[in-house]
């Protein structure tokens, strides 16, 4: 399956990942309108120093702890994608809790969490935002590396 | 081959789904005393407060068993396994024959004797779907609610039941509220949280008697001499493993039935999982209790994995295991793992800004993080349990830094690309 993979040489921790994918996930409208004084809740996330800085998403993990922790069974595994289902989630946090990324987190409302699911909840037809408007082509969306057999 | 499964909750869920993910066609016969479809035993409190329903709280979709090929005997109970025979005895007089045998039978809340308890008609415990549809018909507006244990079962019905009536007391012997997850000074913090939510306290006391009052309703005297009024009493002093069919039949058992990280017991083809069994804790190597709902559904896919496997590798290595807990109370968030230092040992690492409260537990001749406790913000805690659950080595530089703010940038670049880049095979 094809994942976000993050080359960090190649980031200028410009922050445009987590407002494109806040702005999907609002409905992928306007971003100047929809983002406007809005304090934004993206589900990738930067990271930085005064050396070096990196974006963060979901690894949609093989063996996803976030899933084998999920109280409520709202976490699955869907073709290899990790996706919640918000309105089974009761915000309890047991996966932000298990997310060896913190990959997981909660959302604005605080009622619930979310995560990167590949743009497959929103309205940009699978195309990960927050590579597609990537100016530097740090993050990519590619298919995994085929691993070799013995 | 045949693998039958006693209980239908998180470790039964995930044994069913370990063994279905290496083995499609072996038989599958799950056994469980409740008549209900699985469903999540901790969303019950959300049940009270109107936050979830009986089919949003559903473990799994309502086609896991067909999907999943697994004949379910719903409303059966249990009561022998013939570990020669390999059988297990049921309530209804049938007896049914395994080739693996999975134990998931949870806890059972333990109830003290008390004068005059017995008298108290309104008396439920709080583990089971029926425990909180009594609670939803018998609490209104004005029902005066006591409930006895100030733990993690007792407050979350305390929450859940904060949303149907103001009149709510907890008594616990313990001086603390949470004792088995949090140190004297986030306690304190979660109790004033909850006080300032409507819950009221009575802390390192206990009842000493249950009258029942002429004009209706019920009091509780407790041992400081107080009494206390109510019309319904949900008792939470704590839960005891069910070991008993696995004890029967010649297994080991001391505070759950001991399996090892297979979830293997010592009686031959016989596995147990989730909160009726004692494992090895991967942050100390100790042998104990953890009875949380997302080791019970690791540690049922690592036995069902093995149990399909039949001596083959197996799909992925068991996952270890650790105390974790997520819970959060009117909005205040709690995240613990690992285990805690005494007060005034070295390696306490503690902050509170008036809202926020973490304290970390840092081993620094062994290099590790040993614990944690976070009140409030809860963001990327993961990534600290992975320490604590992995065992990582960490230099006292990496975990002052992540101490400050949990990230990957305070691993090395080839631990970071391992997480984050194409890997080039």
């Amino acid at each position: 399956m094809k994942k976000i993979y993050v080359r960090e040489e190649w980031c200028l921790g410009c922050h445009l990942c987590e407002y494109y994918c806040a702005n999907a996930n609002l409905g992928n409208g306007d971003m100047a309108k929809t983002l406007k004084g809005a304090a934004i809740c993206p589900c990738i996330r930067v990271e930085e120093d005064d050396r070096i800085s990196f974006a963060v998403p979901c690894r949609h993990c093989e063996e996803p702890h976030c899933k084998k922790s999920c109280i409520t069974g709202a976490i699955s595994v869907e073709g290899g994608v990790v996706r919640v289902d918000k309105d089974k989630c009761v915000g309890c946090f047991t996966c932000v809790l298990a997310c060896p990324y913190g990959a997981v987190m909660p959302s604005a409302d605080g009622h619930a969490v979310q995560k990167c699911e590949l743009c497959l909840q929103n309205n940009t037809g699978g195309a990960p935002a927050c590579v597609a408007h990537c100016p530097n082509r740090a993050i990519i969306f590619e298919e995994e590396a085929e691993v070799a057999s013995a | 081959m045949k693998h039958v499964i006693i209980g239908n909750s998180a470790a039964a869920v995930g044994c069913v789904e370990g063994i279905r993910r290496t083995n499609s066609t072996d038989d599958i016969l799950l056994i469980a005393s409740e008549p209900h479809h699985t469903y999540s035993r901790p969303l019950i409190s959300y049940l009270i407060a109107g936050k979830t329903d009986r089919q949003r709280m559903k473990y799994r979709p309502d086609d896991f068993y067909a999907a999943n090929n697994v004949t379910a005997l719903l409303g059966k109970t249990a009561v022998a396994i013939d570990p020669a025979a390999q059988t297990v005895a049921l309530e209804s007089g049938e007896t049914v024959a395994y080739d693996t045998l999975l134990v998931a039978t949870g806890s059972s809340p333990v109830v003290f004797p008390a004068e005059g308890l017995e008298q108290v008609q309104n008396m439920r415990t709080f583990t089971q779907l029926q425990d909180a549809e009594a609670l939803l018909e018998s609490v209104g507006e004005n029902t005066r609610v006591l409930i006895i244990g100030a733990g993690l079962i007792g407050l979350k019905c305390a929450e859940g039941l904060r949303s149907r009536t103001a009149n709510i007391t907890v008594v616990d012997l313990a001086p603390l509220v949470l004792s088995s997850i949090l140190k004297p000074t986030p306690a304190a913090i979660i109790r004033a949280h909850l006080e300032a939510n409507g819950v009221g306290f009575r802390l390192g006391t206990s009842v000493a008697a249950f009258r029942t009052l002429p004009g209706g309703g019920y009091e509780a005297q407790l041992q400081s001499g107080e009494t206390i009024a109510f019309d319904q009493l949900v008792y939470a002093a704590g839960v005891r493993a069910n070991t008993a069919l696995v004890k029967a039949a010649g297994g080991e058992t001391n505070r759950g039935i001991v399996v090892n990280t297979l979830g293997q017991t010592n009686l031959p083809h016989v596995y147990a999982a989730g909160d009726c069994t004692e494992s090895p804790d991967a942050c100390t190597g100790q042998h104990k209790v953890m009875a949380l709902l997302p080791n019970a559904y690791m540690q049922g896919e690592a036995a069902g994995m093995h149990m399909a496997a039949g001596g083959a590798p197996l799909p992925c290595a068991p996952e270890p295991l650790i105390p974790e807990n997520a819970i959060g109370f009117f909005g205040k968030h709690i995240l613990s793992a690992g285990i805690y230092f005494d007060d005034g040992a070295e390696g306490k690492y503690e902050d509170f800004d008036g809202e926020n409260y973490r304290c970390f537990y840092y081993d620094a001749s062994a290099q590790r993080l040993m614990g944690y406790i976070l009140l409030g913000r809860a963001e990327r805690a993961g990534i600290y349990t992975a320490l604590i659950r992995e065992a990582t080595l960490l230099p006292e530089a990496q975990f002052q830094q992540l101490r400050r703010e949990p990230g990957l940038i305070a691993f090395s670049p080839e631990v970071r690309a391992q997480a984050l880049r194409k890997q080039v095979v």
